[in-house]
């Protein structure tokens, strides 16, 4: 392991080297760009996959060290130095695995998705750079590095979401992005520069060391920093109240939905907390964690809600993300790391599968809206049958993989929670209602639209959904239970939570619960799918919407208002917040140009009356005082001129009057 | 090196090229313009000579000169250079490289006078930076004031009478205060020299005194800066200054006044300053979180870039009030010094990156509105397609001048947050707040207003960067890049000398 850590920095670099070389050198050349960028990513993937398999035959390792090292950069801070660098660990391992690969089917499929658009090579380096930000955020030994690898992403996600920028919606969307998940970036910062200046470290080992002191000594700040950084994971993971962002996101290119919405930036956030487990269980009775699974498990909920009433495919599939990351939230917000880390892995391969799907839908059909749509199931086999399956795995149908690792999360609720559980239990039934609405949508029946003549998608595009298919429907299989009858042993009693579980070995205040098979609870849950898809298959399979019927749904009234509008949370946001802050910015303008400057014109208007003031003044005081004294002497002067006489005699008696006169004055004092 | 006065080269090839430039003919204007730009690199390569010559560890000052001058009043020429100027001598040798460039394309009329009145500057600029002798330090800060009177009320816009002389009498009105306790300063202790006055500590035993002096000193600093309330001339100013104006205003007279701050006020007065630092790091947040708002109400370009300079600035001073605020606590608390050590790192970083990202972004004003004559965020829209290279060099500058991690900004902000968050927590997690608006106007206004949606059709001609614009921004979006993925050498240069300043001053004030 330690030789193989020297190869992890090249993982997020060879793409960021490829970003670079694109935007350059040869971003005038389409398919040499699009080419490079595939075999960085590649490169990437097969680096990791060496890392992966390295790691998983020499396992005991992680029971000494928590993790393997690699220092790259040394910055000064006054006496003592901030240390940054890369790691290999139980996590970085598991998500090694699904990033690169998840990322590598997407990059092949936008080769075809993305075919003649006149940004085509820009398309190609800004996913690099993307990926760059997810890699370089999964081997990161300290949170600076993974901050900027977060931050580096949502500049992607800004230039991705708004890639078609003369589109309005599309450029609102990016920067909504952009803005939104920056609110929580800046809890995360502050969150980030309080846990560093209070253990004197960011690297996660010398964190997790110094908050066990932090949370004797300030339990308070302990547990407003542990809130922070979760900020940082409700931003980027979407979770109610800042999930209007990833919805709108739909603008950008498919692919970018993909990327956006399985491997990377929402994963992220759910990675963000299972990294940072620790600072959020080390406080007794752990009320950080309640909040994690309160946000969660309503963002889970709710989000699922709002699925069922949408027309657009992406923006089901963009709820239906916002409420299984919620998932994941939740479940981690009781404890259970091994199953939210599971189900981020089998999600990213079935949701990856299913917005490349509905891209293949979209690239085949030309619009978004399902309602147009109809009968793709002939015209569309591949894309059909592979979307069928991400379909059945997110609904929780056995035994795929989205099976497996939702009953985890059930069965750790049921003993953790029961609320927890019940909204888990009851958004996994909306869940299946949605999904099978949309495929009965998209592909049962007739076409609804005669104008539109679809056709299946290029090789190039499907053959990753079917490598991604496979992995949504297989991928469950390594996380069977380890009690689960018969298959359990069969399948090497639960490898993947038997590697994972090493996480937190070393720290001895992290207890997170184990929780086996519950034969009950998975039976519910399989009712519950089977129910939701059930219903949805009453609804709109049995007897397919024809032309311009309307959706069934309807006669719900103002629910269906109130979840086709979302909540209104967009409206609400833009009537208190957004206006808000521009209000207050004018008012500063106004009060800056008014008051301020008005006082330091006021300053000089005054000074400048003082000085003609003073200017009068000299005119006609000082400078009428000498001139009084000038006109007063000579006027003086012309009278004592007729004294001026030249006889001496009466010089004579001038001086004798005043010798005399003198005298007398001089004799009276 | 040895022997060199390298320093005196620095700060008087300038005075030189400028006189000489007065003797050039006037219709000579190739042989102006190229001759200026020629000579304005001599300091850019000697300052690049001394950032690599610089021993880090020593921490000391080094090239150093002194010369007696007027020993009566034991007025020397002392001059040198650490950690915290060296960053700044070079900053402001790139920055007037790059403006005369530029302005050799674009000004065109009394050009001589332009290069002779840029070269003054730049000389003004490097004195105040590198004299250790408060005559010295004040004879090159007034000098500056002059050149920079001209260039904004000949060369300037509409207003540039009234920017001009606003500029000139707020600037001039601080000076006066700062002249005043500098003689105070010299009667109480006979010297002028700056470091040996930090040593002395004046009026320690008199503390009314010493608050008169500090705020006195503030006054003219505050004002340079310049830090909320006292900010007003700094938009009409910049706005009015012609694009090389406005660079250099933004990019280094900014900087004079948080230098002075960490070379005369910190050291000297850090009693004062740690009684005074709750006010000081309360207007520093308000430039924060008012310079962002209030930049976010503009929908003039180039207000908009002048009034984000005063939140910037507002992290350079909660930096610097932090580490005053710590003050004498440091002596006993390892971990409280380097806190103050990574926040002041954080404060120079800043300047610097500051210096770097917005003269880029004037600069980027200034070529747009050589084009369409407009500055109105509400007049472009589309342009992205049409200008892809102004385009992305616009969107890196902005990214970077938002604080985006893997830019330079980013490092500063960081820093500055992480150091102030342990000495003034409250004031810092408030100042934080003011990087989502900076991110919502620079990406909103500037970002989408000029460059996303549909084209306007007014500006279907508009033509790209030209080679010499490019050549303009490329070092700064080289050391944009290269100091947000490695900032470690800019770092070294300070760290050391930081740390040893504010080490002595705690000790100082303990004692």
């Amino acid at each position: 392991m330690e030789n193989l850590v020297t190869l992890v920095p090249l993982i997020p670099i060879v793409p960021l080297l490829t970003f670079a070389i694109i935007v350059v050198f040869t971003r005038r050349n389409n398919k040499l760009s699009s080419y490079l960028a595939v075999a960085a990513i590649f490169i990437s993937f097969l680096i990791s996959m060496v890392i992966v398999f390295n790691a998983v035959a020499g396992m005991p390792h992680f029971a000494e060290e928590p993790a393997v090292h690699l220092t790259l950069l040394r910055i000064p801070t006054g006496a003592t130095t901030l240390d940054i660098g890369v790691q290999i660990d139980p996590l970085t391992v598991a998500l090694l695995f699904m990033v690169p690969t998840v990322c590598l089917m997407i990059f092949i499929y936008s080769i075809g998705y993305m075919e003649g658009d006149p940004r085509y090579s820009r398309f190609f380096a800004y996913i690099c750079l993307f990926a760059t930000g997810m890699l370089g955020l999964v081997v990161a030994d300290n949170l600076l590095l993974l901050f900027i690898s977060w931050e580096v992403m949502g500049l992607c996600s800004y230039l991705l979401i708004g890639f078609w920028f003369e589109k309005p919606e599309a450029m609102w969307a990016g920067l909504k992005a952009f803005i939104t998940t920056r609110i929580g970036d800046v809890l995360l910062m502050l969150g980030m520069v309080i846990l560093y200046s209070q253990t004197g470290a960011l690297r996660f080992e010398t964190v997790f060391e110094g908050v066990e002191h932090l949370a004797q000594t300030n339990p308070n700040l302990m547990f407003i920093t542990a809130l922070l950084v979760f900020g940082g994971a409700v931003g980027k993971s979407a979770q109610f109240p800042l999930h209007v962002w990833l919805p709108d996101a739909m603008e950008g290119p498919t692919p970018v939905s993909a990327l956006i919405h399985a491997a990377t930036m929402v994963a992220a956030g759910v990675f963000l907390v299972a990294r940072m487990m620790p600072i959020f269980v080390v406080l007794a009775g752990m009320p950080a964690l309640a909040w994690v699974a309160a946000i969660g498990a309503i963002t889970a909920f709710f989000a699922s809600t709002i699925a069922i009433a949408q027309d657009d495919i992406k923006r089901v599939l963009a709820y239906s993300t916002i409420s299984q990351l919620g998932y994941m939230i939740m479940c981690l917000g009781i404890g259970g790391f091994v199953a939210a880390v599971f189900h981020l892995i089998t999600h990213a391969f079935f949701k990856a599968l299913l917005f490349l799907g509905s891209g293949s839908v979209i690239h085949g059909v030309g619009t978004n809206d399902m309602m147009e749509m109809g009968g793709l199931r002939k015209k569309m086999p591949y894309t059909f049958w592979t979307f069928l399956v991400g379909m059945l795995a997110l609904a929780g149908v056995p035994p795929l993989a989205g099976f497996w690792s939702k009953d985890e999360i059930l069965a750790i609720a049921f003993v953790q929670n029961p609320v927890v559980w019940v909204m888990g239990t009851l958004a996994a039934f909306v869940t299946a209602f949605y999904m099978t609405r949309q495929v009965c949508l998209t592909f049962a029946g007739e076409p609804r639209n005669e104008d539109i003549h679809a056709h299946e998608s290029p090789p190039v595009m499907y053959v990753p959904l079917i490598v991604l298919a496979v992995g949504a429907a297989l991928l469950g299989l390594l996380g069977v239970p380890a009690d689960f009858p018969v298959l359990g042993p069969l399948l090497g009693n639960n490898p993947f939570h038997h590697f994972l579980a090493q996480q937190f070995h070393h720290w001895d205040y992290v207890h997170l619960p184990h929780v086996g098979f519950n034969a009950s609870v998975m039976l519910i849950s399989v009712v519950m799918a089977l129910a939701g898809i059930g219903l949805g298959y009453l609804i709109y399979g049995r007897k397919p919407l024809g032309a311009g019927q309307r959706d069934p749904l309807e006669r719900m009234g103002v629910i269906w208002t109130l979840l086709r509008n979302k909540y209104y949370i967009d409206e609400i946001y833009r009537a208190t917040i957004i206006r808000a802050a521009i209000g207050v910015a004018d008012l500063f303008l106004s009060f800056d140009q008014g008051i301020i400057d008005g006082i330091v014109n006021l300053i000089g208007k005054l000074t400048e009356r003082w000085s003609w003031v003073s200017g009068l003044f000299d005119t006609y005081v000082i400078d009428g005082i000498v001139n009084g004294v000038g006109r007063v002497t000579s006027a003086v002067g012309q009278e004592l001129r007729y004294i001026q006489t030249g006889r001496v005699q009466n010089y004579m008696i001038m001086v004798v009057i005043s010798l005399l006169l003198l005298v007398g004055v001089f004799l009276y004092m | 090196m040895e022997g060199l006065p390298i320093l005196t080269l620095i700060t008087l090839t300038p005075l030189l090229g400028a006189l000489v430039v007065l003797a050039i003919p006037r219709g000579n204007e190739k042989a102006i313009k190229l001759f200026s730009v020629l000579v304005s690199l001599i300091p850019l390569i000697l300052s690049i000579m001394v950032w690599f010559n610089y021993d880090s560890q020593a921490a000391t000052l080094q090239f150093v000169e002194e010369y007696q001058w007027i020993p009566t009043l034991n007025i020397k020429y002392r001059m040198g250079v650490d950690g915290l100027s060296v960053p700044m001598v070079f900053l402001t040798a790139l920055l007037t490289v790059i403006s005369l460039y530029y302005s050799s394309h674009v000004i065109k009329v009394r050009v001589k006078e332009f290069f002779f009145f840029f070269l003054l500057l730049e000389m003004g600029m490097m004195g105040v930076f590198t004299s250790l002798d408060f005559f010295l330090f004040y004879v090159f800060w007034e000098i500056g004031l002059v050149p920079m009177y001209f260039l904004i009320g000949v060369w300037g816009g509409e207003r540039r009478e009234y920017a001009a002389i606003k500029f000139f009498l707020y600037t001039l009105s601080g000076s006066v205060l700062m002249l005043l306790a500098i003689l105070a300063m010299f009667f109480a202790e006979g010297t002028f020299d700056i470091i040996e006055m930090a040593a002395r500590q004046p009026f320690s035993d008199n503390f009314v005194l010493q608050a008169m002096a500090f705020w006195g000193i503030f006054a003219a600093f505050a004002i340079k800066v310049p830090l909320f309330p006292f900010h007003t001339w700094l938009p009409d100013a910049h706005v009015e200054a012609p694009t090389a104006g406005s660079v250099i205003l933004a990019g280094v007279l900014l900087k004079l006044g948080c230098y002075g701050f960490l070379r005369v006020l910190l050291p000297i007065f850090p009693q004062a300053f740690q009684v005074y630092a709750p006010i000081v790091g309360i207007l520093a947040l308000i430039s924060i979180v008012y310079g962002a708002l209030v930049s976010m109400a503009q929908w003039d370009l180039k207000k908009l870039i002048a009034y984000s300079s005063v939140n910037h600035m507002g992290y350079v001073m909660l930096g610097i009030a932090a580490a005053a605020y710590a003050g004498f606590n440091m002596s006993t608390d390892p971990a409280l010094l380097d806190s103050a050590t990574i926040a002041v790192n954080g404060a120079i970083m800043q300047m610097f990156t500051h210096g770097i990202i917005t003269g880029g972004l004037f600069l980027l004003v200034g070529m747009i509105y050589e084009r369409t004559h407009t500055r109105d965020l509400k007049a472009f829209g589309g342009l992205g397609t049409k200008v892809p290279f102004y385009y992305a060099v616009m969107l890196t500058t902005c990214l970077a001048s938002l604080g985006l991690p893997g830019l330079a900004g980013f490092v500063a902000e960081f820093m500055v947050f992480r150091g102030a968050v342990a000495i003034i927590p409250l004031l810092t997690i408030f100042g934080v707040l003011g990087v989502v608006v900076t991110a919502a106007f620079f990406l909103w206004k500037v970002i989408q207003g000029m460059f996303l949606g549909p084209l306007n059709e007014k500006w279907a001609g508009l033509p790209d960067m030209e080679r010499y614009e490019l050549l303009c921004m490329a070092p700064l979006i080289f050391f944009m890049c290269l100091f947000g993925l490695y900032p470690v050498p800019i770092l070294n240069i300070m760290n050391d000398t930081v740390y040893n300043l504010l080490h002595t001053l705690s000790l100082m004030i303990g004692g």
